[in-house]
């Protein structure tokens, strides 16, 4: 279990003042000047040893995604662009970071901006997110009357840092999408390549990374990338807030070590499952976009990328839902179809198409209205959506389904039986929305 | 996607205030020159607040004329985003989260609370007080189930605590927002278990420590007030259990 000294994000739950005065009392901004001192190259070097990949759900190793950056400009600026468009089902925990320990963020940002030699941020908050934006706001403001940022700035990089916000699409939590909605158009997703490092934002180089992921780099820089290696295990070090929803007694978000086991998150922090752990259905262990896994494959098991991988799940933004038995998980997973539904940006067929038809046919499983056959149909075309796309929103909106026919086929097969007893109507063609 | 349409009602016109105006210019200039396109969704949605909630045809062509934007890109960019509300609202818009995490923990009722006292999704009340919707997921999954009222986000519902807020809201009475069960934020029902070491806490001074909820400026705002406009220059630190604001 990781100990209090060694969490970063010290006012997760807002018990203490997000003010800047506060946040350097709790060890924010403290020689921030000796870190920038050591030079863009070294500090993309501790960031690689401390093996810190990225939080935003994909998991790629930050300090090799910063290196992607030029060296040299070539008349074109560099930006760094922090993706602060939480939308993920399941997850929370940006938003703590933000209302609560928002100089952590600043400081993160300013440091990775040097690293990679750019001297304007934009931070891309979701448009609902409108109080957790005011505070945002004010404590940029604090770092800049406290010229901790901005034009010749106490720390000796020059560094502005805007707010901008969007209004209500999942979608645009897609790096290339996010782009996209921040140069003032509908956000869909790129084509990569040309991949943002060369042509991002306004077709200059840009390197985009989430909230947690640059709101933990401060911490790495100052207590050294040993200490953060040393938690977890090698490829999956260091520590994570999760956050804990669904059917547990005391749902909360908590920062843990990388790899704590599925139980014990469930059962310290979580206050238990409702009705005792035997009461256990199933676990989203990654925020919607990953597959579910049945209680039987939840003990003993290490939250962390490699480990959920290999049961063909995935940390994702360790958004952990959890459902007990009293859950119609059939249900539950169309509940998510119908989000991909409502989120697909229109831009590839199979998306658009493809999570309406998913979210129509689950409707049907969930009364029983089905045919048998069907189920390998649906598991069929999950996987014609699955990387026939341009992002991975067909591919999140896929794996949930596939997670369904893997794990319930035998529950989705006894309602069709439980149903098949009364008439089938018959079905009555509609139209794609 | 969603089928989003214009409303079939318009205005004749629209324009903003001054203030909205000149805030609008502030804005442009946090982008690159000649990138001024950027500012597109605060500025529309600055439009929004000035309406009261929603976003006629007039001001999309307004915003348009001012960012040098062909207009049909406004009205992608109206249609494609989906808190840009196309039809007036009421004056207290509840948007329901039905997303997975909410519905475990019974928005299923929060929504059938909304039909009882509001009606149906996308109806205004006659006082022109309420109109619900069910949104996807506003990202406050571990304070399931939430409801975002106009700015704030009331999380933790049961029926009978909604019921009671809209009561309250409809009687013009303040609810302070966050969690209605009296928990702190996102920390477990009875206080955490972790970050309890005062050693963490040590170079603070007294009134850094917070036992009330951080949600500062939590007085409601007429959806007509724009969203950086505050009571106070910034939202005023959260104050210590018996302590009094100190005076400048």
């Amino acid at each position: 279990m990781l100990k209090d000294k060694d969490r970063i994000f010290k006012n997760l739950y807002g018990l203490h003042s997000w003010r800047l005065k506060a946040a350097r009392a709790r060890g924010a901004w403290d020689g921030t000047k000796k870190i920038i001192e050591r030079g863009h190259d070294a500090i993309i070097d501790e960031v690689k040893a401390s093996g810190l990949r990225g939080r935003g759900g994909a998991g790629f190793p930050t300090g090799l995604k910063w290196s992607f950056m030029p060296k040299q400009s070539d008349g074109r600026p560099s930006y760094l662009v922090i993706n602060a468009d939480e939308s993920e089902p399941g997850t929370c925990k940006d938003r703590d970071i933000m209302r609560h320990d928002p100089q952590l963020l600043i400081e993160g940002a300013l440091i990775a901006a040097f690293a990679m030699r750019a001297h304007v941020s934009y931070i891309y908050i979701r448009g609902e997110f409108i109080r957790e934006r005011e505070i945002l706001q004010a404590a940029i403001d604090e770092a800049y009357d406290a010229k901790l940022i901005g034009k010749n700035n106490v720390n000796g990089w020059d560094f502005e840092l805007y707010l901008h916000h969007g209004a209500g699409a999942y979608i645009c939590g897609e790096e290339t999408a996010l782009l996209e909605s921040l140069e003032g158009k509908k956000g869909m997703p790129r084509l990569k390549p040309p991949f943002p490092a060369n042509v991002g934002l306004y077709g200059a180089p840009t390197t985009v990374n989430n909230v947690e992921t640059i709101a933990v780099v401060p911490d790495i820089l100052r207590r050294g990338a040993t200490w953060f290696a040393s938690l977890g295990r090698p490829n999956n070090t260091g520590t994570k807030i999760f956050c804990l929803s669904g059917h547990v007694n005391t749902p909360c978000n908590v920062e843990e070590e990388m790899g704590v086991p599925l139980r014990e998150l469930i059962d310290h922090y979580g206050g238990g499952v409702i009705g005792g752990w035997d009461n256990l259905l199933a676990v989203i262990p990654g925020g919607s976009s990953v597959a579910c896994i049945p209680a039987s494959e939840c003990d003993d098991l290490p939250m962390d990328f490699d480990s959920l991988k290999a049961l063909n799940t995935g940390l994702g933004t360790a958004g952990v839902i959890v459902m007990d038995k009293s859950t119609d998980i059939i249900r539950a997973i169309s509940r998510l179809a119908y989000f991909y539904k409502h989120e697909s940006c229109g831009q590839c067929t199979p998306c658009r198409e493809g999570t309406g038809w998913m979210w129509r046919v689950l409707e049907r499983m969930a009364k029983g209205e089905a045919e048998k056959a069907e189920i390998d149909m649906l598991l069929d075309v999950s996987y014609q959506v699955e990387g026939h796309t341009i992002c991975a929103l067909g591919d999140a909106a896929a794996w949930p389904v596939q997670g369904l026919i893997r794990h319930f086929h035998r529950e989705i097969e006894a309602r069709i039986d439980a149903q098949a007893t009364k008439p089938i109507a018959p079905s009555v063609p509609v139209a794609a929305e | 996607m969603s089928v989003r349409r214009l409303a079939a009602e318009q205005p004749e016109s629209f324009a903003f205030t001054p203030e909205n105006l000149e805030w609008a210019k502030a804005q442009i200039k946090k982008y690159p020159e000649g990138r001024q396109a950027s500012a597109v969704l605060p500025i529309l949605w600055r439009a929004q607040e000035q309406m009261g909630g929603w976003l006629p045809e007039p001001a999309l062509r307004y915003v348009a004329d001012m960012l040098g934007m062909a207009p049909i890109r406004i009205y992608e960019i109206a249609t494609f985003y989906t808190m840009f509300n196309l039809a007036p609202v009421g004056r207290y818009y509840v948007q329901v989260c039905g997303t997975t995490p909410c519905w475990l923990r019974g928005a299923g009722a929060i929504k059938d609370t909304c039909r009882k006292l509001i009606g149906e999704p996308g109806h205004v009340t006659k006082d022109g007080l309420f109109s619900w919707t069910e949104v996807e997921c506003l990202g406050a999954c571990v304070n399931a189930p939430v409801a975002q009222i106009n700015k704030d986000y009331y999380e933790d519902l049961t029926p009978e605590s909604l019921t009671w807020i809209l009561e309250n809201l409809k009687a013009g009475r303040h609810v302070a927002p966050g969690p209605q069960n009296g928990r702190q934020a996102s920390a477990p029902l009875g206080g955490p278990n972790t970050l309890i070491d005062p050693e963490l806490y040590r170079n603070e001074e007294p009134d850094d420590a917070v036992p009330a909820p951080v949600l500062a400026s939590d007085e409601p705002k007429g959806p007509g007030a724009a969203a950086d406009v505050r009571e106070r220059a910034v939202p005023k630190p959260p104050l210590a259990k018996g302590r009094k604001p100190r005076s400048k």
